[in-house]
């Protein structure tokens, strides 16, 4: 066979491996563009004991034997136009909730660890109470509750009920008569397990799921309270402390030997 | 006309506050407010749900109500609603609401009791009636005929349903689903104040120091009342206290200071403790002037059986070798025999030795009636000598995790805080007590400590009996739509009350029938025994509210009889029917509702019925003009021999003749021709009147022509008619009129002004009335009339047949602790209690076609103790069945939520047509009362 | 008849095994069956044998994640089966997708398409080594399994257990890209699942082996085989087919009416060779 406008074979094989390479690189960050859009999503509620967002996603075979365990359904795995990770099990507790089953028949079908049996474990039995699915979170504008009506709909749904979610009551000034009574959410008790959300009698719900990671803030290592021994436990993480800040971020000498002294008698 | 904001602003607040404080308002300021907001209309209105009784406000658009608010002008609930009254509207708009009245047929479109349901005319359904009816009457007579009526009437509604049995067919087989509900309540009002209802108020509970819940999970079932309770609890958190006393935990105890766990039937026990506590113990806390010038001692007999069937009845007949009996099984004759024969248990004997019983002895049950006599206060003393706290923790501790001592510590304190001097208690109940086999003895023993403290009909202080339903009060007691009552407190049985009621209606002396015997589950029993062949189901679900529903389905579907369903929707009754009506619901039609603390509230029609539905009223009215003085005024002969008298003639000398309607005579006379409809001027301006003028629908009528209206103004003239039978004998209520412009009143309405508290001589003219013509100088005076002159005798019974008269006194019953008919034993060894839950009214018919509401709570729960599902081999979400002697349904077991049952008890509501629990529950009543127990029968639970 | 059945038993039995297995799965799902739980990527049988795919094992490796011992266990399992029976056995056999890019091919052939394009294709079939180092490249770098988020095998498979939602789009650009792009464009080119596979299946035992003194060279073998690079020796020599890209779909035996082509053992293949 004759080559192409006389290009030698060491030429030919060079400009191969470059096409080759080329190509490679131009789908490889179509691909690596399309799943990093794909995984970008972090309102995704996963089923109990499933491990941090980024491991679950390396981890999770997308076998749906979570799915096939669960007897309400409540798991689904993403499909094309849900647009979570594909193929990857999530829950919408308003559709269908986890309920919360003793036996957390989800956790241990999994292959490869992407439910971590040991996360819903206390003194070797399963324990769904631990389960970190998420955490609830009140509209307060929306949620009837504060606006004096009876409902705590939320509340009595709660599986965690007195733990998870707790009525404050608080006088109602505008009748003068009546009570205020307010589902408050404790974040230490609450599984995320989506049972209030479902139950909430609003349009949209006033009390929805959020991933813990997303719903709540934190306070850092370095401010123990004072008056919650337990709290002396963050302290573990604290770490040594470097701060700059725009006035701080120069060496102390160049600083002073800077031109800001001149300006001090100007 | 167009308002500016600033003056619509200023025409409400005026009209709030004048609401507020129970004035009437200018009619044309009350017309502008309604009208300010141009593209919808705000009117007021009552909740259709639970007895509290809140005001709600109705946003009409388009001949549709689009939206609601809670009425910032009603005193009860200020605004506010719960979840249920948030969604009063959404109830009317289901997808399967019925349209057009359906009729079982066959193929040829000919009545078939086998047959499928397809749509028929009104005139055909009303044809279908008709013959069924006069079929009945040829069958049985008057007693043949009956109904199922409802708490949940609108007062006008029951009336008129009451005047065509009662006076056109003669039958007193009407009874309502009230009876399930506040009948016992009922019973204790008569038999210990001599006139029904209570005699507080809810303010109550912002004056008050002590609230105890007996048996009434307040939090869910009456949570604006429980939202006030709760405001006062937090106005003064170490003063005032919250006790909750129930069989298992539920959310009414998360406010509670302490939660009393007792064991179902023993709150007999702890009244009578309470009790004893105060002669025995505190002797110096008793109020002596009070009582004196007050209360007398009474007492009844105690082997009065358990309101079940007795031997002898048609379908408990043969009795088999096998404990089988006619249409029952062995198994159900284990407990049904107790009607007959009790054997006397070691819970019970301690304090049935009074009474001459010993454990192990047999008690012939007799019924007893409403029989019961004065006695002494030494042998009250007496009687109450059992009640020890060792005796009575030992019986009525519920939660058998809980240690004896921390339960008699929690026994004591409960009676310490009632018998505190200065400090205030009210003790509310609904279900617990009321649903019980001696549901009427324990809501006397509830009188009785208050009354010894003289702590009751005082501000806030009382026992107080809250009504479950919307108008259990102003309809189903007030109207008296029982088959005993006529209204105002009157009976049948009192020839005097017959005469006055006759005499008003203009019917002839002697057309009452003077039985009024066929409360509801005797309506039910008597179908099953075929002496009942025509049934209509009003405003209720008879056939999923009754207990041991089998048996009455069964009847319904399977004997030679028509049962009849006006609805709104397809709900059990309607399934069990031959003929399903399509009814208005509520803010469809003109109406009034009477609320638990004697508080009347009237709203206008709001919108047109869905599809070709019409009122109940309406529905009754067509009917009676299918029924002339020959049809029903001959001659009967009741089953117990008794004879109606042929009234005819007497008719005749009234101006009817053979051939005069019941239309004519009842409901279209010369006086309802006297309240003219009147479109241009308030209340009837602006509004829909379906009955009276027929509506834009033309709906194609009972003689199948196009409604046109009754051409008068009918819901006034019902009203008016009504009341005036309490005018002047303590119910007193306002004109038509005046309820169009406030917010409700409680009656006695004296002079344009509600009453507070009842028998205070300083809040109600009738009893300062009574204390000025006595003369004794008392605070109270219990002027109820009924029973008011009793012989004299001990526990045992009547020494002196003598009566003497007890005018304007109240009484303290001694009634002892006594076993239900059925409880646990080896093999059904779990106590079922049947409820509500917040979400839902009664059988879901409405609620459960609320999207939001089926969605918070789609399904019925068997609500179980962790140990207990444990030791059934269950787990929390598993699918079990809970069997009782009757029946079996299968639900989820839940361990956790909102309700949290001691170890041996399930708790399972009703709402579920799905979960129909009523299969399993027994239906013993109160003997006196015939209220059905339903908290408590013998069920076992396993897995499903 | 009976020819029928001799032309297309094959088709017919991996047909059956085809949708017999996905009715296995889809009745775990639907009707809490036993037999066969999971889907292809990890599944389990009669809740005792674990089956995991290796490749996506081995993008879980290269994403770093730990690989625990069921997952391990059900990699090893179905490894060594494909390693006996033939690694792209899967492919023919399995494989939902399969249905989808026989029947593209069907079509193909059946409008003419080849005649349109030629017989020249625009891509070698080397491809699908590329996407499988890229898919592990990616695995790595993302940290995630790369090939499972757009793997439309998957997405036909799951969707058919678990409910579809848009990837019967996916599935439609598979077909028309078969159709209308790519002769074999999928299995045959791009698929690194397949590229796997036959890296896999490179020493499996059971082989096509064919009989040059038989063959009439009427060529229908070439005609239906999806990598039909793999029977060079058609009509040349008497060979088995030793490439692991061949997915012992036995189409060729099945059109061979001359008794040219048949199933046999790795072993005995090379021992006839060897005795020739």
């Amino acid at each position: 066979m004759k080559t192409k406008a006389g290009l030698s074979d060491r030429r030919k094989f060079i400009l191969n491996m470059a096409r080759g390479i080329g190509l490679a690189s131009m789908g490889g960050f179509i691909w690596s563009a399309f799943i990093d859009e794909v995984t970008a999503s972090q309102l995704i509620l996963r089923p109990p004991g499933a491990i941090g967002e980024k491991d679950f996603l390396k981890t999770c075979i997308k076998c749906g034997l979570c799915a096939e365990a669960c007897p309400y359904d409540t798991l689904l795995l993403a499909k094309p136009g849900d647009h979570e990770p594909l193929g990857t099990p999530y829950f919408m507790p308003r559709d269908t909730p986890c309920y919360m089953c003793t036996d957390i028949p989800c956790v241990p079908v999994c292959p490869t660890g992407a439910l971590d049996v040991s996360s819903v474990t206390t003194d070797g039995h399963l324990d769904i109470n631990i389960a970190d699915m998420g955490l609830a979170v009140v509209d307060e504008q929306s949620c009837i509750a504060f606006w004096g009506i009876q409902c705590d709909a939320c509340y009595r749904a709660c599986p965690l009920l007195g733990h998870a979610i707790t009525i404050e009551y608080n006088k109602n000034e505008r009748t003068g008569k009546h009570a205020f009574m307010k589902p408050i959410v404790h974040a230490d008790a609450c599984t995320g397990c989506g049972l209030c959300e479902h139950a909430c009698v609003t349009e949209k719900p006033a009390i929805h799921i959020l991933p813990r990671e997303v719903a709540q803030g934190k306070a850092g290592d370095y401010y123990i309270k004072g008056w919650d021994k337990k709290d002396e436990k963050r302290l573990k993480d604290a770490h040594a402390i470097h701060t700059t800040t725009e006035i701080s971020k120069e060496k102390a000498a160049d600083k002073l030997n800077g031109d800001l002294l001149e300006g001090l008698y100007e | 006309m167009s308002l500016s904001r600033r003056e619509f602003l200023k025409n409400s607040a005026a009209a709030s506050a004048a609401a507020a404080i129970g004035m009437s308002v200018p009619a044309e300021l009350e017309a502008s407010a309604a009208k300010a907001e141009s593209g919808w209309r705000w009117d007021k209105a009552a909740c259709r749900f639970c007895g509290t009784g809140c005001g709600i406000m109705m946003a009409t658009k388009d001949g549709k109500i689009v939206a609601v608010k809670g009425d910032p002008a009603a005193p009860v609930n200020r605004g506010l609603n719960c979840i249920k009254g948030y969604f009063n509207a959404k109830i009317m708009y289901g997808a399967d609401r019925l349209t057009t009245p359906l009729l079982r047929m066959d193929a040829k479109g000919n009545f078939d009791k086998k047959g499928k349901f397809a749509p028929v005319t009104w005139e055909r359904a009303f044809d279908e009636m008709e013959l069924n009816i006069r079929k009945a009457l040829k069958a049985s007579g008057p007693e043949g005929v009956a109904v199922f009526a409802s708490g949940q009437y609108t007062i006008m509604e029951g009336y008129a349903a009451q005047k065509m049995m009662k006076g056109g067919f003669r039958s007193n087989a009407i009874d309502p689903n009230a009876r399930h509900c506040m009948a016992s309540a009922v019973v204790g009002f008569y038999q210990t104040f001599g006139i029904d209802e209570p005699s507080g108020c809810y303010d109550d509970i912002e004056l008050t120091d002590t609230v105890v819940s007996w048996g009434s999970n307040m939090a869910e079932m009456h949570p604006i009342l429980w939202s006030r309770v709760t405001d006062r609890k937090l106005s003064d958190p170490e003063r005032v206290k919250v006790i909750n006393m129930s069989t298992y935990r539920h959310r009414t105890s998360d406010l509670a200071d302490i939660e009393i766990i007792f064991s179902p039937n023993t709150d007999l026990a702890m009244w009578n403790y309470i009790a004893r506590e105060i002669v025995y113990n505190n002797p110096d806390a008793i109020d002596w002037d009070f009582l004196k010038k007050n209360i007398v001692f009474a007492a009844s007999p105690v082997n009065m059986g358990y309101g079940m069937r007795r031997t002898g009845e048609k379908s408990l007949s043969p009795a088999r070798p096998d404990g089988s009996a006619g249409k029952y099984t062995a198994k159900e004759m284990e407990t049904i025999k107790h009607e007959m024969v009790h054997n006397v248990s070691a819970k019970e004997a301690p304090a049935l030795e009074v009474y001459g019983y010993k454990e192990g002895q047999d008690m012939v049950n007799k019924p007893a009636g409403l029989k019961h006599w004065e006695i002494s206060f030494e042998e009250y003393k007496k009687f109450l000598a059992p009640y020890t706290l060792d005796y009575v923790a030992k019986i009525a501790k519920g939660d058998p995790d809980e240690s004896i001592e921390s339960f008699k510590k929690k026994l004591q304190t409960l009676a310490d805080l009632y018998i505190e001097k200065g400090r205030k208690v009210v003790s509310f109940w609904t279900m617990g007590m009321n649903q019980h086999t001696r549901g009427t003895w324990v809501n006397t023993l509830s009188y009785n400590v208050h009354f010894m403290l003289n702590k009751q009909a005082l501000p806030g202080s009382g026992a107080f009996s809250l009504t479950g339903q919307p108008s259990a009060c102003g309809t189903a007691r007030e109207v008296g739509t029982f088959c005993h009552r006529l209204p105002a407190d009157m009976m049948v049985k009192n020839p005097k009350h017959r005469k006055i009621t006759e005499n008003r209606w203009k019917i002839p002396e002697g057309t009452l029938n003077p039985v009024g015997n066929q409360h509801i589950m005797k309506i039910h029993r008597d179908i099953e025994d075929g002496v009942v062949k025509f049934a209509w189901v009003n405003v209720c679900n008879a056939y999923q509210d009754s207990a041991s529903a089998k048996h009455w389905i069964k009847a319904a579907r399977e004997m030679d009889n028509f049962i009849v369903t006006s609805d709104g929707y397809p709900g059990i009754s309607a399934m069990v029917s031959d003929l399903v009506l399509p009814s208005a619901m509520i803010y469809e039609k003109w109406g009034a509702y009477g609320n638990a603390e004697r508080r009347t509230q009237h709203w206008r029609q709001q919108v047109l019925p869905v599809g070709d539905a019409m009122s109940d009223t309406w529905q009754w009215i067509e009917l009676s003009k299918r029924f002339t003085v020959a049809d029903v005024w001959g001659p009967y002969t009741l089953r117990n021999g008794k004879k109606l008298p042929d009234v005819r003639k007497a008719a005749h000398a009234l101006g009817y003749t053979d051939d005069t309607t019941m239309y004519e005579i009842l409901y279209a006379n010369k006086e309802a021709k006297s309240y003219k409809v009147d479109m241009d001027s308030f209340p009837q301006k602006g509004y829909d009147n379906t009955e009276s003028n027929g509506d834009s629908r033309n709906v194609i009528g009972s003689d199948g022509k196009v409604w046109k209206g009754y051409g008068f103004m009918i819901h006034e003239y019902l009203w008016e008619e009504y009341a005036s039978f309490g005018r002047g004998h303590g119910h007193d209520l306002a004109d038509f009129v005046t309820y169009h412009k406030v917010r409700g009143l409680k009656w006695p309405v004296v002079d344009g002004k509600e009453t507070a508290w009842r028998f205070n001589v300083k809040y109600d003219p009738y009893a300062a009335k009574a204390v000025a013509k006595s003369g004794n100088g008392s605070t109270h005076a219990f002027y109820g009339p009924l029973a008011k002159a009793l012989s004299q005798g001990d526990l045992m019974g009547i020494t002196d047949k003598k009566k003497k008269s007890l005018k304007d006194k109240a009484k303290i019953f001694a009634r002892p602790y006594m076993d239900p008919p059925e409880m646990p034993d080896a093999e059904y060894d779990t106590w079922l209690a049947t409820g509500r839950v917040l979400e839902h009214w009664h059988s879901g018919t409405m609620t459960m076609r609320v999207p939001e509401l089926f969605r918070a709570v789609p399904e019925a729960l068997c609500y179980m103790n962790p140990k207990t599902a444990e030791e059934k081999g269950l787990k929390q979400g598993d699918l079990c069945w809970v069997e009782s002697r009757r029946g079996r349904v299968k639900a989820h077991v839940e361990t956790r939520g909102r309700n949290r049952p001691p170890r041996g008890l399930v708790f399972v509501p009703w709402f579920d047509e799905k979960v129909f629990i009523n299969k399993v529950c027994l239906d013993a009543t109160c003997p006196q009362s015939k209220q059905t127990d339903y908290k408590k029968c013998a069920v076992k639970i396993y897995k499903a | 008849m009976k020819s029928l059945w001799n032309h297309y038993r094959y088709l017919i039995l991996r047909r059956v095994t085809q949708l017999g297995l996905l009715f296995l799965y889809f009745g775990a799902n639907a009707w809490g069956w036993t037999m066969l739980q999971g889907n292809l990527s990890s599944s389990i049988i009669l809740n005792v044998v674990p089956m995991s795919d290796p490749y996506a094992a081995l993008q879980m490796l290269a994403a770093g994640a730990i690989l625990a011992t069921d997952l391990l266990v059900g990699v090893a399992v179905v490894t060594f089966f494909y390693f006996i029976i033939g690694g792209r056995a899967f492919c023919s056999w399995v494989c939902p997708i399969n249905m989808v890019t026989d029947f593209a091919a069907f079509v193909r052939e059946l409008i003419g398409m080849n005649k349109l394009t030629g017989v020249k294709q625009p891509a070698s079939r080397n491809l699908r080594y590329w996407v499988l180092g890229l898919s592990l490249v990616i695995s790595a770098i993302m940290g995630v399994t790369a090939f499972e988020f757009i793997s439309p095998i998957s997405m036909l498979h799951r969707g058919i257990i678990f409910g579809m939602g848009f990837g019967w789009m996916a599935v439609l650009v598979i077909f028309l890209f078969d159709l209308f792009v790519l002769k074999n464009g999928w299995c045959g080119h791009i698929c690194p699942l397949g590229g796997f596979y036959s890296i896999l299946g490179k020493f499996s035992l059971i082989r096509v082996h064919h009989s040059e003194e038989n063959c009439t060279l009427c060529m229908k073998c070439k005609v239906v085989c999806p990598e039909n690079q793999v029977l060079y020796m058609v009509g040349k020599e008497s060979l088995p087919v030793l490439s692991g890209e061949c997915t012992n779909c036995a189409r060729c035996i099945e059109v061979c009416d001359d008794d040219a082509l048949n199933f046999s053992i790795r072993s005995m293949a090379q021992n006839k060779k060897m005795g020739e």
